[in-house]
């Protein structure tokens, strides 16, 4: 940590110590000695065809990955971004690793083996139903019943085990790994993979339509409240292996979901490459809120090692009044690169995107949102917080699109950025395109319009305008990441801790 | 005309040569040399995202039709000296002489072949600076190829306004003019400059203010319809120097003002407003970058639009604090008013920062009149157009209030008000 520069005025030692202590020790860096069941090295059809096979997927989905990477060798990767890494070897990579114990798929929790077990409740994260979160502090004097989250964990390229499932399918709720989805329910894949994220949408995305290995599958049937929050919690674990997962959630007219993922790796002196896809589905009057800590093994203070994440989620507010919230705290990986958007398609739909990142040492991150406005009287709402320290490069890059059609919508952004020490920087890329005039849309740095409501109280108790917004965001951060079961909710807190005083737009 | 339609790239650059022989030869060559290497934007450029360049780069300027608006030319009434470019040709006739306290003036064709001048060591010199980290071949273009263009040297406070005066008379004409304006240590200058210019203009001004200089910038750019214009402003500010500009734009098929200043000395202040008024065919461009890069400097940007019939308005702007340049105060807004359905606003504003201990803020806005200052406006007894044009202009204000002169100010807003009010009538 080289965060022993001197302190700025406005940046109190509180939010330095903050900062050191979420970015000094990773915690998750340690290893799990596994034996591993890997294909070939490199990427070409037959890898392609054999991670297909490895997942006994029906023609259908062999032929669409053999499509994605046909147009993946025409793509060339983007390099708009602000990011400087070496050039990446895509055939320098494994693409498929399993531990040897999933060769055969266990029936059931009970038949995984104990190593897997072991990993993930070191990660904090167990499988057996009846242990639920004893890695939160203080868990185990809440009533189970009130803090129940059902866990589907990939490690590697394969996913482990989902558990709840009994309870979940009583409600009608389907949670599985992608791949069962394939098997079990090949009509709604088939109907809604790809459709919000297109089979060759950017070169990473395309690259994943081809070897995704695994990920979840979620569908909420209408009307219905899932019973319980859902959560994937990914782990790469194998040396020079890349993950690719594809996350799928559908919630059907009228249904609610809450959704969590967490991610850690181990230490590691060479990068490796996590490209994702996330796909939500939203309905009529139907609401997702997804909620991610970022978490991968970020590399060394020299930069050395690391996760580049390079991810594409996309959330489809097809539905009237449908809803969508991304919440994300990014604090891992050396390279990150990652916009989740908003397609407000639907009349009265909405977007919010609220995102703390976090860069350090030599860390990069390019990360933002798009909202884009089709539905008349759509609503979105953008609020970023970026914090650089050491050397770190920490961009928002976003866009804020009002279609012609969409009439009445409203957009209000709010993105600042923190640097701590002089050697980081801190970046903001906003677009902005308003094509008609019945919409407002508004980019702010530093004032407020956050909650009249709530600023006016704060306000009214003598606080200044800046203050009152900081207290009204950092008071909806701090709800968002307590909401957060898992073991990173600790660290979550210690991000809280984080004044927001000393912002730049 | 579609983009099919022009000729533009390499045919283009292919036709271009240097004949100058003089002091400018070698800045000439170099730019020529430097934008074959780089070729003409295109719209699939990020820097060209908003703004379709393929009529700027076309190889015969898109004909415009003449337009006479029947009013006196801005700023007849203020005292000041008038150099005269007709379609880009010096009108000597219709120009003042060129002798004025403190300030050297003289023409770049005039001294074209002579083998020392001043300007030698800036003309094409901020150009290529501004060239880094975003390539602009229009402006390399125009070091090359410039016809003529004013070289100002200020070595004291110049008592009245220099005011380039630029007319339009030929519907095909396409002027490309590059102005030098040295401001040395205590010298204080107003330049104005007004009016369409020709079918199609390409200018550069570069500026060079020296330590505790001060250089003000007012611009009105005509009301002609047709006419399309490309400019760039390059400006470079010593410690303690000052640096304003402020821009009025009145239709015209097609504008993009880049404006790029760098703060190289402590202290520095630099300003660069606009106020766009668009109805109809219309698409205008301010892109603004200013790179900080020495302590406790201040910059500020404030763009408005006001946007009608189908008119577009386009703001990239971005403040880049280089590492060390602690104490930056960096501001910046642009907003647009959209008076229709039809009308856009598509923004980018940019921060770059790689310095902590900086106050940066940017804001951008749009959306439509507020309708309740509307209707108190009315509840008042202001008709409705009436109460439209006050709140338009009171929009503009802020951009306007970055002028310093008063009676700059006052003559761009008394054409303002003129203008909405003949709309109403």
């Amino acid at each position: 940590m080289s965060l022993d520069t001197e302190v700025k005025d406005g940046v109190d030692q509180e939010t330095v110590d903050a900062v050191r202590e979420v970015g000094g020790a990773y915690k998750y860096g340690w290893n799990t000695e596994i034996e591993m069941d890997y294909a070939p090295i490199g990427v070409n059809e037959d890898i392609v065809r054999l991670i297909s096979e490895k997942n006994d997927e029906p023609e259908w989905m062999t032929d669409w990955r053999l499509e994605a990477f046909a147009r993946w060798k025409q793509m060339k990767e983007p390099d708009w971004a602000m990011v400087d890494y070496p050039k990446i070897d895509f055939q320098d990579i494994y693409y498929y690793a399993a531990p040897k114990s999933m060769a055969e798929k266990p029936k059931s929790l009970d038949d995984v083996d104990p190593k897997l077990l072991e990993t993930y409740k070191k990660l904090g994260i167990p499988l057996k139903e009846q242990m639920i979160l004893a890695g939160v502090e203080g868990a185990e004097d809440v009533p189970a019943e009130g803090r129940k989250v059902a866990v589907d964990a990939v490690f590697d390229s394969v996913s482990v085990g989902t558990t709840f499932q009994e309870e979940l399918k009583k409600a009608g709720v389907i949670f599985c790994s992608i791949s069962e989805a394939i098997k079990e329910h090949p009509e709604l894949v088939k109907k809604y993979l790809g459709s919000v994220v297109p089979q060759s949408d950017n070169f990473y995305a395309t690259l994943n339509s081809a070897v995704f290995s695994d990920g979840s599958f979620v569908y909420i049937p209408p009307n219905t409240k899932c019973p319980m929050e859902l959560s994937t919690y990914f782990r790469i674990n194998a040396e020079n292996t890349g993950q690719f997962e594809r996350t799928l959630i559908i919630a059907d007219e009228g249904s609610y979901v809450s959704y969590l993922e967490g991610c850690t790796a181990p230490m590691r002196d060479t990068n490796q490459l996590h490209a994702a896809v996330v796909e939500l589905v939203i309905l009529d009057d139907a609401e997702i809120k997804y909620s991610t800590v970022q978490n991968w093994y970020p590399g060394d203070e020299d930069g050395k090692g690391g996760i580049y994440n390079f991810v594409t989620k996309r959330a489809d507010c097809r539905g009237k009044r449908s809803k969508v919230m991304w919440t994300q705290v990014e604090t891992g990986s050396a390279v990150t690169w990652k916009y989740p958007s908003c397609i407000l398609r639907g009349d009265e739909s909405q977007g919010e995107f609220y995102s703390i990142a976090i860069a350090n040492n030599l860390q990069q991150a390019d990360t933002g949102t798009k909202m884009v406005h089709l539905g008349k009287n759509t609503k979105s709402r953008i609020v970023s917080k970026g914090i650089s320290a050491g050397k770190a490069q920490n961009t928002y890059r976003g866009l804020v699109s009002m279609h012609p059609r969409a009439k009445d919508s409203r957009n209000y952004t709010q993105c600042d950025s923190l640097l701590i020490g002089d050697k980081c920087g801190a970046h903001t890329v906003p677009y902005i395109e308003v094509k008609n005039n019945s919409s407002r849309v508004e980019h702010e740095a530093t004032t407020s319009k956050v909650d009249d409501d709530q600023l006016f109280y704060c306000r009214q108790r003598g606080m200044d305008e800046e203050e009152a917004v900081a207290l009204v965001v950092n008071g909806f951060c701090k709800e968002v990441l307590q909401a957060l079961p898992m073991e990173f909710a600790m660290e979550a807190q210690a991000l809280v801790a984080i004044s927001l005083e000393g912002s730049v737009g | 005309m579609g983009a099919a339609d022009i000729q533009t790239g390499a045919p283009v650059l292919d036709g271009l040569q240097v004949t100058d022989t003089g002091w400018a030869q070698d800045a000439r060559t170099s730019a020529l040399a430097r934008l074959r290497d780089m070729g003409l934007p295109t719209k699939r450029d990020e820097y060209w995202k908003y703004t379709d360049p393929a009529t700027l780069t076309a190889a015969d300027a898109p004909s415009a039709a003449l337009f006479e608006p029947g009013e006196a030319l801005l700023f007849d009434d203020v005292d000041r000296l008038k150099i005269v470019f007709v379609d880009g040709v010096f009108d000597a006739e219709a120009s003042d002489d060129f002798s004025l306290e403190n300030v050297e003036i003289s023409r770049l064709a005039d001294t074209a072949n002579a083998d020392i001048h001043w300007a030698k060591s800036l003309y094409g010199v901020l150009e290529l600076n501004g060239q880094t980290p975003v390539k602009r071949p229009l402006a390399a273009m125009n070091t090359a190829m410039a016809t003529d263009g004013i070289l100002l040297r200020v070595t004291g406070k110049v008592s009245k306004p220099v005011s380039l005066i630029y007319r339009h008379k030929s519907e095909v004409s396409d002027a490309i003019l590059h102005h030098v304006i040295k401001v040395e240590a205590g010298g204080d200058i107003t330049v104005t400059e007004n009016g369409p210019a020709a079918a199609r203009f390409n200018k550069v001004m570069e500026v060079d203010i020296a330590d505790g200089a001060a250089f003000h910038h007012v611009r009105a750019q005509g009301r002609d319809h047709e006419r399309r214009a490309a400019t760039h402003m390059f400006a470079r500010l010593g410690a303690e120097s000052t640096f304003k500009s402020f821009t009025l734009t009145a239709n015209g098929v097609l504008t993009r003002n880049e404006c790029v200043i760098e703060l190289t000395g402590d202290d520095a202040t630099a300003s660069v407003a606009g106020a766009a008024v668009g109805d109809g065919v219309f698409h205008h461009d301010d892109t603004v970058f200013i790179t900080h890069d020495a302590l406790n400097c201040e910059s500020r940007q404030v763009f408005k639009k006001v946007l009608r019939n189908g008119a577009v308005g386009v703001f990239q702007g971005k403040i880049l604090v280089k590492e060390g340049a602690q104490k930056t105060d960096g501001y910046q807004i642009s907003q647009s008013l959209l008076l229709d359905e039809d009308s856009q606003f598509l923004a980018k504003p940019e921060l770059e920062i790689y310095a902590d201990d900086v106050a940066c803020s940017h804001g951008s806005t749009s959306g439509a009149i507020d309708e309740d200052a509307l209707f108190y406006l009315q509840s008042r007894g202001v008709p409705l157009k009436q109460a439209q044009d006050l709140l338009v202009l009171a929009f503009l204000a802020e951009a306007l209030e970055e002028v310093e002169s008063e009676e700059l100010s006052e003559a761009i807003r008394a054409r303002l008000e003129d203008w909405l009010s003949r709309r109403s009538a």
